[in-house]
């Protein structure tokens, strides 16, 4: 199938739907304005503050990571692969449910200043800029940890049984065969955290603290409905397009073997080690557990009272979400599998794209383009399915990628000598080879999607809402005990689906 | 056979279907949720109507009037049902509305007199606390209390813009300055009504920017009076919210015929124990109980909607330099 | 009849030479030194590298353009023959249709090839669990069903002992009996090709000299496989 004209045009296929979703909405927008518009002095100072914060929570959660990373590469213990199991669950955490968890533990009646408290000691505030950097490092700490982690684990073991030999100290260590690695592998990271931050809009807003932490979403927002300026709305929104296309393929070509990081569960040997590092590993490791463990837990504490008496409406809005992300998931899993096959840089950087879309823009662009033909609202289900799977992709790609070059590589030879070709070298070949990482991906889409509120709540059809819409509408009829339950349930489901489609993909036929 | 039956059974239902006229209400949200006033209106009016009332809804109301310029002339609105005295004038220079007949007698704080909006329910927005709190008594007053307070950006949400215009109203320009002392009182600023809601209710903050009304929900749905709205000696900011007909819908009459029903007891006496909002029309049976008891504002203030779009574009400045300082 | 006329091979900087025919059922060791570009003359008959210039021909027949599949050529890597996450079978089946759908006759085909490779009822086992010899077995009974008459061996056995690996090469030489096929084999040990190949070619500076008898070529090396010998 690889190189095969048919995988190429399938890709091309493809890539150039995707290209029409994400910039056709935005061409529709420029069109119905009449023209772009010029950014206000303060949309400049938003778009500022959003590369800033993005700047600062790349870096930190890149540095955080290091030693996080190499605690884990290097310790065996009880729980180390439940742990870096745990590492991939805020990245699919939906966002409404992090800030409550965060702010469970880090709010002013959350745990730790409760704590604090107990001791007689000053609280701790965690609305500000600060706020916003702590919830992105949340986020993307574990990302950057995997990513890292793979780099340690891609050091050949013979490197470190010769420093073993030569007595190295874990300086000497450190820089001779751990920072090289980490020097190739970090620009990637970082490129990568970056690119997520730039995007992010609910953390920033609700615990950003003011008008002083406005992203460029936002600035979207008042350009849309506060003047309903839609030409600067759209500049806007290409200015967020080209930002984050940038720094994602700064990311793609800076991340060498790129994987999402699906199956890390062997330690790697050590033989050079000190009883200080033992303890610095050890505090390392429990406080990052405590970190990414203790707002999860806390949701569940918080939600699990009112589960037992949620409104009927968000079962079926459950049921809802859960053919949405079903519908996404396979639409996202068949189109990255389209864009990855043929191996073209091009196709890649065109799903990058898919991470920049503002959703405003993205969603009344598709009311534009629809609503000549048929009712929006009347399809919302459909359209919220194809939206997800498209913002899903980049990261489904990013999956399968590294095993399938892999694949390639190792048996491409052999499948062209014995003449398999097309969808018998689909079936044959790639497809068994894929399996796990088509497993994570799978899993990985349909948590994304499950918890995404996304283009609904542009177009909320009255008869019937996904999970995330129902938590916003709880939450607007002052049902907020219900809303934490409900939120508990997305998480629950979330996980689950991931779950469930990453163990298929271990599981299967093996 | 059986699927004849049934195919025949569906080709008729079409059919009746297709001879009821469609009533398209344009309205947000909330409004048409389980929770909210839709239901029980829709089953209301369609029972005298002998038509199909269909909901359409946009996110909140400056959406909805978003929506309804994107669709400009084409819109498939009869009526909208959902924007406020803030947004009345962007939705008027529309033209996109009709003349409206309606006349009732309203219990509204101000007189209503408009040819184009009909009001089906109104509010002041008030800070909202636990009841055992001091309370402050003003903006001055919070401003120099240690009290926490957690707002909405008017960027992006109404109760946000509404206490924008409340100071402005209040304070005139002195208001930069009022915003400067509260400045260290505010928590952080929230994209919509409910994050900056569900934090208060957390713990997060000693006040919420809410409604006067709010308390009412927890005093009917939770028994719960702990919860009240602080009376602030400069006045309270007035918030209507309103109804149109659409000039080119195709049903004129049945327009005209749901927003006479909006203003009936029938759909008013559902309004406050659904939107939790006061009423534009008080019900024959009265208020129920848990609004008979909330604070009266001594003073109401409301920006005339021909000034909003000039004074928000202001004092949305003097906010943002205020707090970004 | 196997024909390389004015070859130039290229890669990089690397440039290879070489003008001769093979006889059918002809049987050829490629030897030389490593890096002299043993492998890269069979990868251009198999189709994995574009000529230069010159021909490759096959009866008369010019194989430019034709995809590796498409060549009237069975081939054997260094590593990787099997997919392992197939079953025995399943490799072997590959070799007659790359679609495996497999008739009943297909399937006896198979089961009569393992059986002739020394592999009878293995048909259902995963590769990962044979040893290296039987991997290799397998591989032969791929090559057996898929009936190219142009068989390329790149040291697919180079991983196994000695005696293993003189066990494979006997039954290679079997097959090749059995279907008449030309063989053609890279080679590092001079007794492997001593062992089963009549024929020679030298792979050193630049060219891939002309089949020479390999009892000859022994008895009296050029200096370059004086060189390479030791």
């Amino acid at each position: 199938m690889a190189r095969s004209p048919v995988a190429v045009i399938l890709g091309g296929a493809v890539a150039l739907a995707v290209a029409a979703l994400i910039l056709g909405p935005l061409a529709a927008v420029l069109w119905h304005a009449g023209g772009a518009g010029w950014p206000s002095p303060s949309d400049w100072s938003a778009v500022r503050f959003t590369v800033w914060q993005a700047v600062l929570s790349a870096v930190l959660s890149g540095a955080l990571a290091i030693p996080v990373a190499r605690a884990l590469a290097r310790r065996r213990f009880l729980g180390r692969g439940v742990m870096i199991l745990a590492l991939g669950a805020p990245f699919i955490l939906p966002v409404v449910a992090a800030i409550a968890g965060l702010l469970a533990l880090f709010g002013r009646n959350g745990v730790l200043n409760s704590a604090l408290a107990a001791f007689g000691l000053p609280g701790i505030e965690i609305f500000g800029l600060h706020g916003v950097l702590l919830a992105h490092v949340f986020f993307n700490l574990p990302l950057a940890v995997r990513l890292l982690l793979e780099g340690w684990r891609a050091i050949p073991a013979e490197r470190f049984r010769l420093a073993a030999q030569l007595d190295m100290p874990p300086g000497a260590v450190f820089r001779l065969i751990e920072w090289p690695m980490l020097r190739q592998r970090m620009p990637g990271v970082l490129a990568v955290v970056f690119a997520i931050c730039l995007s992010s809009f609910a953390v920033v807003l609700i615990l950003g603290g003011g008008p002083a932490a406005t992203t460029i979403e936002l600035a979207i927002y008042q350009a849309f409905s506060f003047d309903f300026d839609l030409g600067r709305a759209a500049t806007l929104a290409v200015l967020q397009l080209i930002m984050v296309t940038v720094a994602a393929l700064l990311a793609l070509r800076l991340a060498r073997t790129d994987g999402m990081g699906a199956g890390l569960d062997r330690p790697m040997a050590i033989w050079t080690d000190r009883p200080g590092l033992r303890v610095q590993d050890a505090a390392v490791l429990i406080l990052t557990a405590l970190f990414i463990a203790a707002p999860m837990v806390l949701l569940v504490i918080q939600g699990l009272p009112a589960l037992v008496q949620m409104p009927a409406v968000v079962w079926s809005a459950a049921l809802t979400s859960l053919a949405v992300a079903l519908a996404s998931t396979g639409i996202a899993v068949l189109a990255g599998l389209a864009l990855a096959l043929p191996r073209r840089g091009l196709y890649d950087s065109i799903a990058m794209m898919t991470l920049a879309a503002s959703p405003l823009v993205l969603g009344t662009g598709l009311f534009l383009l629809i609503r000549p033909f048929a009712f929006p609202g009347n399809h919302i289900l459909a359209i919220t399915a194809v939206v997800n799977a498209a913002a899903a992709l980049p990261f489904v790609l990013r999956s399968l990628a590294p095993d399938l070059h892999a694949t390639e590589d190792g048996f491409g030879r052999l499948a062209d000598s014995l003449d398999l070709r097309g969808w018998a070298r689909l079936r044959w070949l790639i497809l068994p080879r894929l399996r796990r990482p088509l497993g994570f991906a799978a899993g990985l889409a349909a948590a994304l999607s499950m918890g995404d509120l996304g283009v609904i709540a542009l177009f909320p059809p009255p008869d019937t809402a996904t999970l995330p819409l129902q938590i916003y509408r709880l939450m607007g009829a002052y049902r907020m005990e219900a809303a934490a339950a409900a939120s508990l349930l997305l998480v629950a489901l979330s996980f689950g689906l991931f779950a469930v489609f990453d163990r298929i993909g271990r599981h299967a036929d093996t | 056979m059986k699927h004849l039956i049934t195919a025949t059974g569906l080709v008729l239902a079409t059919q009746a279907v297709a001879e009821t006229p469609v009533l398209n209400v344009y309205t947000y949200d909330s409004f048409a949720t389980e929770w909210g006033p839709g239901p029980a209106i829709e089953e209301g009016f369609e029972a005298q109507c002998g038509c199909d009332l269909k909901w359409v809804t946009a996110g909140d109301g400056a959406a909805l009037l978003s929506r309804l310029r994107l669709e400009g002339e084409g819109t498939e609105a009869d009526v909208v049902l959902g924007l406020d005295t803030n947004l009345t004038a962007a939705a008027r220079d529309t033209g996109l509305f009709a003349p409206q007949t309606v006349s009732a007698d309203y219990a509204l704080p101000i007189a209503w007199s408009d040819d184009t909006f009909v009001p089906f329910d109104w509010g002041y927005f008030a800070f909202v606390g636990n009841a055992e709190d001091p309370k402050p008594a003003n903006f001055r007053a919070l401003a120099d209390s240690d009290r926490r307070v957690v707002i909405q950006d008017p960027r992006s949400s109404t109760p946000g813009l509404g206490l924008l215009l409340w100071i402005k109203a209040a304070y005139g320009d002195e208001a930069p300055q009022v915003w400067a002392d509260l400045k260290d009182n505010i928590v952080t600023v929230t994209p919509g009504w409910s994050e900056a809601y569900g934090m208060f209710l957390d713990g997060e903050a000693d006040l919420v920017l809410s409604y006067t009304t709010s308390p009412a929900y927890h005093v009917i749905a939770e028994e719960d009076a702990s919860k009240v709205a602080l009376p602030f000696d400069e006045g309270h900011y007035l918030q209507v919210e309103v109804a149109g007909a659409v000039a080119g819908s195709d049903q004129p009459e049945l327009a005209q015929a749901f927003l006479a029903y909006l203003a009936s007891d029938a759909a008013q006496s559902v309004i406050p124990t659904t939107n939790w909002m006061y009423p534009a029309v008080t019900p024959e049976g009265g208020l129920p109980d848990g609004f008979t008891d909330l604070v009266t504002p001594a003073k109401s203030l409301l920006v005339p909607e021909g000034d909003v779009p000039a004074m928000r574009d202001a004092a949305l400045e003097e906010w943002r330099a205020a707090l970004s300082q | 009849m196997l024909t390389l006329e004015a070859l130039t091979l290229r890669q990089g900087d690397f440039t290879l030479h070489a003008d001769w025919t093979l006889a059918p059922g002809a049987r050829l060791a490629l030897i030389g030194p490593s890096g002299a570009g043993k492998s890269t003359v069979l990868a251009s008959i198999a189709g994995f590298l574009d000529p230069e210039a010159g021909r490759i021909l096959w009866e008369g027949r010019d194989l430019r353009g034709t995809p590796p599949g498409k060549r009237p050529v069975a081939m054997l890597f260094q590593d990787g023959n099997l997919f392992p996450h197939l079953t025995v079978a399943r490799n072997v089946g590959l070799g007659i249709r790359p679609d495996l759908k497999l008739t009943a006759a297909d399937r006896d085909r198979v089961s009569a090839a393992l059986t002739r490779v020394g592999l009878a009822g293995m048909e259902d086992r995963m590769p990962g669990s044979l040893s290296g010899g039987q991997q290799s077995r397998v591989a032969l009974a791929r090559v057996l069903v898929m009936d190219r008459p142009l068989l390329l061996l790149d040291e697919p056995f180079a991983a196994l002992g000695p005696a293993l690996r003189a066990e494979m090469l006997e039954l290679v030489s079997a097959l090749c009996d059995d279907t008449g096929a030309t063989l053609v084999m890279v080679s590092h040990a001079p007794e492997d090709a001593q062992r089963i190949t009549g024929l020679t070619c030298v792979v050193a500076d630049g060219q891939a000299a002309p089949p020479v008898d390999t009892a000859a070529v022994f008895a009296d090396p050029p200096q370059v496989l004086r060189d390479y010998l030791g």
